[in-house]
């Protein structure tokens, strides 16, 4: 399992250097476009998915000290508290559909241009910095996009394993399928860690 | 070596000695990752300069480090499992040093 970890941080680490070189080359525009993101739900985010990744954690122990109901129920719970966070990506993401933000021939960056007509404090951007911003939405749907993508193939596995933990096949000592798949979730949340500074919050304070 | 250790499992590396992490502890890291959380939020409203990036990761970090030893238990693991997570994310390392020396040295004075 870890082998495929491995290969894993690689996956997302391209990604990672992709953002932080043009995170380089364009300051400006992924200063202000990484502004458009909110916090409090990306923080909220953060709270359910370390959440989940505690009861996946509570979820190995019970599978390891043979108490199937307890392993049942921390199961449902992970898979609930997974479902929550895409929700809330899921708003994230309408949102930037309703206002243009997604990239591509309807992108819009008059936000961007004149910041002031929309009520934002942010400064103005020239009209070719401002399509720059672009690449920052492009980065930010590419890796929450393949971190969500993650999910979904993690709780369609979590749904396989609350089934077979039903059945009783995690219950007598054999918890290698239950361990395996609590790093797989813990990777993803680790992935997420990351992801939530480098979107949300490190681009508060432009003028330094 | 706990009580529910399994002789036949002693071939794979992975399990060479089972520990059972107990919910105390995964509550102890569970209420820590909440806490630099909120300090991670809390130090993004304040502007720190060049440090607010590196506060940030900082604690990104820290983060991942704690989930990786206890959620994933690799502080209880083999010496073959820690050098095999190590060696992962050193590689990474290696690799992005590389490419953006690159790329820096490519527009030298322009970063």
């Amino acid at each position: 399992m870890w082998l495929f970890l491995l290969t894993e941080i690689m996956f997302f680490g391209g990604l990672f250097f992709s953002y932080l070189l043009y995170r380089n080359w364009y300051h400006d525009a992924f200063v202000v476009a990484s502004n458009q993101l909110s916090i409090p739900l990306g923080a909220t985010n953060t709270a359910i998915l370390i959440g989940s990744g505690f009861f996946m954690a509570l979820g190995v122990w019970a599978a390891e000290v043979r108490k199937k109901a307890l392993l049942v129920l921390f199961l449902v719970i992970t898979t609930v508290l997974g479902l929550a966070f895409l929700g809330i990506k899921y708003v994230e993401y309408h949102e930037k559909w309703e206002k243009h933000h997604i990239p591509g021939a309807h992108f819009d960056v008059s936000e961007f241009v004149n910041p002031q007509a929309y009520g934002l404090k942010e400064q103005p951007l020239a009209p070719d910095m401002a399509q720059k911003t672009q690449v920052f939405f492009s980065l930010y749907f590419a890796m929450t996009g393949m971190h969500a993508l993650h999910m979904i193939i993690g709780i369609g596995l979590l749904g396989w394993l609350t089934f077979r933990a039903h059945r009783g096949d995690f219950s007598s000592g054999y918890v290698a399928p239950i361990e395996n798949f609590g790093l797989y979730w813990h990777f993803v949340d680790i992935v997420w860690l990351f992801l939530f500074p480098l979107l949300y919050l490190i681009n508060r304070h432009p003028g330094s | 070596m706990s009580e529910f250790h399994d002789p036949a499992n002693v071939v794979n590396p992975e399990h060479a000695d089972h520990h059972i992490i107990t919910p105390v502890t995964y509550s102890i890291v569970f209420a820590t990752l909440l806490l630099f959380t909120g300090i991670t939020v809390g130090a993004a409203y304040v502007d720190l300069g060049v440090l607010n990036p590196i506060v940030a990761l900082a604690i990104a970090s820290f983060k991942a480090v704690i989930v990786i030893l206890f959620f994933m238990h690799v502080k209880y693991q083999s010496k073959l499992v820690k050098m095999t997570v190590a060696a992962g994310f050193f590689t990474f390392l290696v690799l992005v040093t590389m490419t953006l020396t690159d790329y820096m040295s490519r527009a030298w004075g322009l970063w």
